[in-house]
């Protein structure tokens, strides 16, 4: 991990260089062989400023940490193993559901990803943020929106999270500040910084000196070649807004290879997404998505850097989706090889024999948590399954928060003010 | 009835002095002083009065701000915001980079997190780039998150046909929009109701689009206190009348007011309603005029192609279809890009010649009437 230099004051230095990088960041040597590959060997230029981030209080271990301590206390490891299975076995359970035709639409998984989810999410504060794509549910689940209620809403039943409103791609919980779920990729990265702006408005103009919530954006390769997120780079590096944008590359957009589709930077052989960071006068940070810990690390500097009121960071996880895009996606164009090499570096296995190595949890420990997780899984599905779908007067209910957005009828009433308006339609006439 | 001086000012006739060209050498923050004076003087121009809507609603509930291109320092493209930075900050008079799509998003996401943003677009036209945020976030997020989230927010800037201002500067957004589930469709037209319904606007739960008109802002009238608040669903009646009911909004009630200065003199009664709420439809003042007139006239400013009057023609023949004399006319402009001649220009939309003809046309000629 990153190596911490013998002073009070922590600085990490993000080298940009990519082999540098790789090697801090203790990724295993065949993976850095193959990195080397696929970046080109390009000397670094000492004469470059490299971004620091500062962190903000002494580490918790002293400088004399080394890798035989354990990065977490139990107590958070377990959480962590917790919120990753849940991930996992919530997401295939989707895809058996899907199958056997409780849910339809579009159905984007998310296995295989969980280290990001929960190396980010479980961070954050329950007045903190989140924002997200289509690729939402182990957000949700993540952010603390109870599997019931995911469930449910994936059923299309009205106890639902969105009352069976939104579905797969729109998942929002005000009790849990989930600002969505969204089907446009880009178009939620706008929201979370009206959410971090808030924040920050709180703070200076409403005067509230407690008001430092962080709001996290998470998308992936596709989305950093959509205009909203260089508008979104630069207005939140611009008013130093307390947001944290995660990139989730997972090297395919369906089936558009993000070598495909991203150009790179001059004098690089492959694209990088955390490289547009500095561009706009921000940290970017390049991490092993598919190590929850590595993550967390990143992710704890860039939360407590936004809550300082020193703006935004960009983190480009590397992970890789096991599923296809989608449910309907036929997933034919990623070859075997990638999709084994990927597998081998499956998150959860990797916590959990770190957990076991560093005496965290025993295995009756792991295979209880395992079991809690099955159980609330089995729950949630008969919970949805035997939840009430929503009747036709739930229709109109939700259009305008304010009903005299229906407008005025003949008789001179609101349009919600007569007998039987919401099982009626919006039609005007 | 509104003073000719005005009506003539608004009608775009050649002779006023173009009103778009002094607004933009005029707006420097030197002009706050002058706007002290005027507010003494019971007759303020619209664009002061879109000012004070937007200060006193900002002096009253602290969560409102403003965010915009140039709505801070530069003090707005059309004078709205004139000096507010100065008195509010420049984080609650944000001015933004040049991205719609971005800063309208922005705005959304502020509104749902309990801010209560106004985003001004420069020209109506730019916020097609915003199209993605206005309909699939500002319009929709109440309804897909179950109720979870409102969306409190105000879109509003200058659209309409101005003076050569070429095509991609004269678009009238209002039947793009008008499809958009979620969203109220509100477009000011005298002094009054601008400053009166902004501030409505500004209070509602809802997100409102409100429409200006670029050739409007210089129009003087008198506007109301602080706590005079118009109905954002209400259409206005301008003139009671009894022959036929002419439909219209924003810039196009003073093209009709003039053409009714001629009818008058013809011998015609017509009826005037503004709609001022473009989305949804007032029908209760629609439907009460129609009664009673039996003759239906829509003179719009947008595309004939699914424009508000396109809509609301639907809607009258729909409902109202038994209490037709005549099928519903609709003047509207031709379905061209609006050209940067004059001539051109002043071909691609309604004048005042139409309005009368087509009164004459639904009505008979007096003689007739009368007989």
């Amino acid at each position: 991990y990153i190596s911490i230099p013998d002073s009070s004051a922590l600085v990490i230095r993000i080298p940009t260089d990519y082999c540098l990088l790789a090697s801090a960041l203790r990724v295993p040597a065949r993976m850095q062989v193959l990195l080397k590959q696929r970046s080109g060997i390009r000397p670094s230029q000492p004469g470059r400023r490299a971004v620091q981030v500062r962190a903000v209080a002494a580490p918790v271990k002293s400088a004399a940490a080394t890798a035989k301590t354990p990065l977490v206390t139990p107590e958070v490891a377990k959480d962590l193993y917790y919120d990753m299975v849940l991930g996992r076995e919530f997401e295939e359970m989707c895809a058996q559901m899907y199958y056997r035709g409780k849910m339809f639409g579009f159905v984007h998984l998310y296995s295989g990803q969980e280290a990001v989810s929960t190396g980010v999410i479980r961070l954050l504060r329950p007045d903190d943020y989140v924002v997200s794509t289509y690729r939402d549910h182990v957000h949700a689940l993540s952010k603390g929106v109870s599997a019931r209620e995911v469930m449910a809403e994936l059923f299309g039943k009205k106890t639902g999270c969105c009352r069976g409103q939104g579905g797969s791609m729109h998942m929002f919980s005000s009790k849990h500040n989930l600002l969505g779920g969204y089907a446009f990729i880009g178009e939620g990265i706008p929201v979370g910084l009206g959410a971090a702006f808030q924040s920050k408005y709180r703070r200076d103009v409403l005067g509230d000196e407690k008001a430092d919530s962080v709001t996290c954006s998470f998308f992936g390769d596709g989305t950093c070649n959509v205009g909203q997120f260089y508008e979104s780079l630069n207005m939140a590096a611009l008013y130093k807004l307390p947001h944290v944008f995660v990139v989730e590359n997972n090297l395919w957009a369906i089936g558009m290879s993000h070598l495909r589709a991203t150009s790179r930077t001059s004098g690089d052989v492959d694209p990088y997404i955390y490289k547009k960071g500095p561009a706009f006068g921000m940290p970017g940070v390049l991490v092993d998505g598919m190590d929850v810990l590595k993550v967390r690390q990143v992710a704890q500097e860039a939360i407590e850097r936004a809550r300082r009121g020193e703006g935004p960071t960009l983190i480009e996880a590397e992970t890789y989706r096991f599923r296809g895009h989608s449910l309907a996606d036929p997933d034919e164009l990623r070859s075997k090889e990638e999709k084994a090499r990927y597998q081998a570096r499956d998150p959860i296995p990797q916590l959990k024999a770190y957990m076991l190595e560093q005496g965290l949890a025993t295995e009756a420990d792991i295979k209880e948590i395992e079991a809690r997780v099955a159980e609330e899984v089995d729950d949630c599905v008969k919970f949805a399954d035997e939840s009430p779908k929503p009747e036709r007067g739930q229709l109109l209910e939700n259009v305008f928060a304010d009903p005299r957005g229906f407008g005025i009828a003949e008789d001179g009433r609101y349009r919600y003010q007569q007998p039987g308006f919401s099982s009626g339609t919006a039609v005007v006439s | 009835m509104l003073a000719s001086r005005n009506a003539r000012v608004a009608v775009g006739h050649r002779v006023a002095t173009a009103p778009v060209n002094r607004a933009l050498l005029a707006a420097r923050p030197g002009r706050c002083g002058l706007i002290a004076t005027k507010a003494q003087k019971k007759e303020i121009m619209m664009w002061e009065a879109l000012r004070e809507a937007i200060d006193e609603e900002m002096e009253r509930d602290p969560t409102v701000c403003v965010m915009g291109e140039d709505v801070g320092h530069y003090g707005g493209s059309y004078k709205c915001t004139l000096g507010l930075y100065k008195k509010y900050g420049d984080m609650r008079v944000l001015d933004t980079p040049i991205c719609e799509n971005g800063f309208t998003g922005m705005g959304v996401g502020a509104a749902m997190t309990g801010l209560r943003p106004i985003v001004e677009g420069m020209n109506m036209g730019f916020l097609l780039l915003a199209f993605n945020q206005i309909s699939n976030n500002c319009g929709m997020l109440h309804y897909t998150s179950g109720g979870q989230f409102k969306v409190p927010m105000v879109i509003r800037g200058p659209g309409g046909v101005g003076r050569q201002l070429g095509a991609e500067h004269s678009q009238r957004l209002e039947s793009y929009f008008q499809s958009i589930p979620g969203v109220q469709l509100v477009a000011c037209s005298t002094v009054r109701n601008a400053k009166a319904l902004l501030k409505a606007a500004i209070r509602s739960d809802n997100p409102v689009i409100f429409f200006e008109h670029v050739l409007l802002y210089n129009v003087k009238g008198e506007a109301g206190g602080a706590e005079e608040l118009a109905c954002l669903e209400r259409a206005e009646v301008v003139r009671e009348g009894t022959d036929v009911t002419i439909f219209t909004y924003s810039r196009m009630r003073y093209v009709v007011m003039q053409a009714v200065n001629d009818l008058v003199k013809k011998g015609y009664n017509p009826e005037v309603v503004d709609l001022i709420s473009l989305k949804p439809f007032d029908m209760e003042t629609i439907s009460k005029s129609i009664r009673k007139t039996r003759k239906a006239i829509i003179v719009e400013e947008c595309m004939k192609t699914g424009g508000i009057g396109a809509s609301l023609s639907a809607v009258i023949n729909e409902s109202l279809f038994n209490e037709l004399d005549h099928e519903v006319v609709r003047l509207s402009s031709q379905d061209v890009p609006t050209a940067y001649a004059y001539e051109l220009e002043a071909a691609t939309i309604v004048q005042a010649s139409q309005v009368v003809e087509a009164v004459e046309r639904v009505c008979g000629s007096r003689a007739m009437a009368l007989a």
